[in-house]
């Protein structure tokens, strides 16, 4: 394992963890809202925000799917590391990271199933950039509509249609941080 | 129904204050120390560390010492603690078969490589109050005798040679875990024996007694029965290789039982196993009679209809923090409840009342 | 995980840090020196695992308390440590050791530490094992008439 994989995580785990986990917490419950998360330095070409979900949400018994880019020895260690989190194929993952493109096909994420509708994945996606605007958003925890700079429309509309089942989504760019829950309506553009 | 109620706040203050004198006693006798509890009260340490899941003695000397000595009290706080803690990981299986062991008897066998070693057992005390012990001062010293480095076989290896016992093949499949999943029925025979480790020792010695008496009778033997200490390893992924991350005492207990054949399996004997944390060998003993009356399906046995052969109802019954809970919530306040009740006894009574004057 | 040779000692040394008295530790190794931690000490659990039969499926038994804790010093020897119980002093200064017997220092640590816990918990070892041996059974056989 590299030196670099045995640094970068939160200083003070009890408190920063407990932050990360509120601002995960708050953006799944108001999708659209943006949120900072700070506190870890994962390597590249992981995001500091999708490194501090990591470091909130992954352990021993989460297994992990990393597509694309961000599937690499130096993000692989930092995870094992720092969550101790085994790594899966995509339809055993609990948590897949990657960027849009390479998360694709969805349809290899678990989605739950009618009686645990928990037991599906959570996608975090890694954007180029991301912003309270575009796709306008209706549903539980939003207040009228919100707007928020998804890469497209029609997968999660898809994904809106197997309500209750269906996975859930953050998105990271940089330190930011935003949500859209499975039941959250993404309106035609 | 549940209505919250406001007013009990002083009440209850006064009543953990009170609680806290009680805790201590008279204040002329000296306070107990968490030491004391661990050292001279180490098979009640054993059972809350057993029960409650969790092999720290230090916490559950606290846990009985803050429970003044209530075991399923203390057993509660330490299942209260453990989910405050982060899981690193999951151990290797424990070897049993590489146990240091303090004590080792085959009811089945006399003479078998490592011998019968009884340990510090009560089983040869007369069960006469020993009123040396009301005086303090007494420091014992245990003898000593040259000691032979070599680990003890397992019983059952020895008749698992002959093919005389069905065989317990070593597997690698990642066993079910009830503290993170909820039990799901038909459990499979790794998430049972998880149960019962951490069920209850008096309802698992009942079970046990059942059987013996009749109700899913299974013809035990206790081929071995060993307590000792053993390693605990780990895999650590920052390293690439496993480690030792502490050592636990266990109590093994293994039977070998009467087996005429079924429909599917050939006449040979058959297998009930008991582990358990610690000094713990009622428990362990218990919770191999109770595996192996658990088997009937799987060894096409019959079921009787006895309550040890009855999955589901040994599962969900086992866990004395689940049944205490459950059991004690009918003394917290249902007064909307009973209200209703009242209402609907009060009506029922009046056209009786009225049906009865109508016949009259 | 496949072991190496060079991991054996490693792992030698972690075992025994793992499972020694924080007291006995503290007094053999009084003064630390300056590190980095790369993973502050934190207490938690691992759920020990046994095997159906001893030999059969794998199971889980119950939880036992673990602290942990990594960290670096100054010429950038890496230490881990796994240890029983929830002593983060422990953690840390067992990361040290396991940090220090990376380093040029290696020998005078083995002396100054390792030595004498690995005597201490032999001696241990076999006084309990002795108290066993001496409730060990030796049976004899009555002489019966008949077999005269």
């Amino acid at each position: 394992m590299t030196p670099e994989a045995l640094t970068g995580g939160f200083a003070a785990p009890a408190t920063e963890a407990a932050h990360a986990f509120r601002a995960a917490l708050e953006a799944m419950a108001r999708p659209g809202t943006l949120h900072r998360l700070t506190g870890a330095t994962p390597p590249a070409p992981l995001s500091p925000a999708a490194g501090a979900l990591l470091l909130t949400l992954a352990d021993t018994t989460t297994p992990v799917h990393l597509a694309g880019t961000v599937d690499c020895p130096a993000v692989r260690d930092w995870i094992t590391f720092h969550t101790g989190a085994p790594f899966a194929p995509a339809d055993q993952a609990d948590f897949a990271v990657g960027d849009w493109a390479a998360l694709h096909p969805l349809t290899r994420f678990r989605i739950g199933q009618p009686d645990y509708p928990d037991r599906s994945a959570t996608l975090i996606v890694e954007l180029p950039t991301l912003s309270a605007t575009g796709v306008t958003l209706r549903g539980p925890g939003i207040r009228d509509t919100a707007q928020l700079s998804l890469p497209e429309i029609a997968a999660f509309r898809a994904n809106r249609a197997l309500f209750p089942l269906g996975f859930d989504c953050y998105f990271t760019s940089g330190d930011m941080l935003a949500a859209l829950p499975r039941s959250t309506i993404v309106e035609e553009a | 129904m549940y209505v919250a109620v406001k007013g009990g706040e002083r009440a209850i203050d006064n009543a953990h204050a009170w609680l806290a004198e009680e805790r201590r006693g008279d204040p002329s006798v000296t306070e107990l120390t968490l030491p004391q509890i661990r050292e001279q009260l180490k098979l009640a340490v054993n059972r809350v560390m057993a029960e409650g899941s969790l092999y720290d003695p230090d916490l559950a000397a606290l846990a009985i010492k803050q429970a003044r000595g209530d075991l399923i009290e203390a057993i509660f706080l330490i299942r209260a603690y453990r989910t405050t803690l982060p899981r690193l990981g999951a151990s290797q299986p424990v070897e049993t078969a590489a146990m240091a062991v303090d004590r080792r008897v085959s009811a089945t066998f006399k003479d078998l490589p490592g011998g019968q070693v009884l340990g510090p057992t009560f089983d040869y005390t007369h069960r006469l109050l020993d009123f040396k012990l009301a005086a303090e001062g007494e420091l014992p010293v245990a003898p000593l005798a040259p000691a032979s480095p070599e680990t003890v076989p397992h019983v059952t290896g020895l008749l698992d040679r002959d093919g005389l016992i069905e065989a317990a093949p070593r597997e690698e499949t990642p066993p079910p875990d009830l503290t993170r999943e909820p039990l799901e029925l038909p459990a499979n025979r790794p998430l049972r024996l998880q149960a019962i480790t951490r069920g209850d020792e008096g309802f698992i010695l009942s079970l046990a007694y059942s059987t013996q008496r009749g109700y899913g009778r299974t013809h035990a033997f206790v081929g071995e029965l060993r307590i000792g200490r053993v390693p605990v390893e780990m895999d650590i992924p920052e390293l690439g290789f496993a480690i030792e991350i502490g050592e636990v005492e266990l109590t093994e207990c293994e039977t070998v039982n009467q087996f005429k054949g079924s429909k599917t399996e050939p006449p040979q004997f058959t297998r009930g196993y008991g582990l358990t944390f610690g000094q713990t060998e009622r428990k362990a003993i218990a919770m191999s009679l109770v595996d192996r009356a658990l088997r009937w399906q799987e060894l096409g046995e019959d079921f009787t209809g006895a309550p040890a052969q009855d999955e589901e109802f040994v599962l969900s019954h086992c866990d004395n923090i689940q049944a205490t809970g459950f059991l004690e919530h009918i003394k917290l306040p249902h007064y909307v409840d009973f209200q209703s009740e009242l209402e609907l006894v009060r009506r029922l009574r009046a056209e009786a009342m009225q049906i009865q004057e109508a016949a009259e | 995980m496949t072991e190496r040779p060079e991991d054996l000692a490693r792992k030698g040394w972690m075992s025994l840090l793992a499972k020694a008295p924080p007291a006995r530790l503290a007094a053999l190794l009084p003064d630390l020196p300056e590190t980095a931690l790369l993973r502050p000490a934190e207490v938690g659990s691992v759920m020990v695992r046994g095997r159906v039969g001893g030999t059969g499926a794998p199971f889980n038994l119950g939880e036992m308390t673990v602290t942990r804790c990594s960290l670096r010093l100054a010429c950038g020897a890496v230490g881990h440590a796994y240890v029983q119980g929830r002593d983060k002093d422990h953690a840390r200064r067992a990361a040290v050791v396991d940090a220090l017997m990376q380093t040029p220092e290696a020998a005078r640590i083995e002396a100054q530490v390792l030595h004498p816990l690995r005597l201490e918990a032999e001696t241990t070892r076999t006084t309990r094992a002795a108290k066993a041996a001496a409730t060990k059974v030796e049976f004899f056989t009555m002489v019966r008439g008949e077999d005269q």
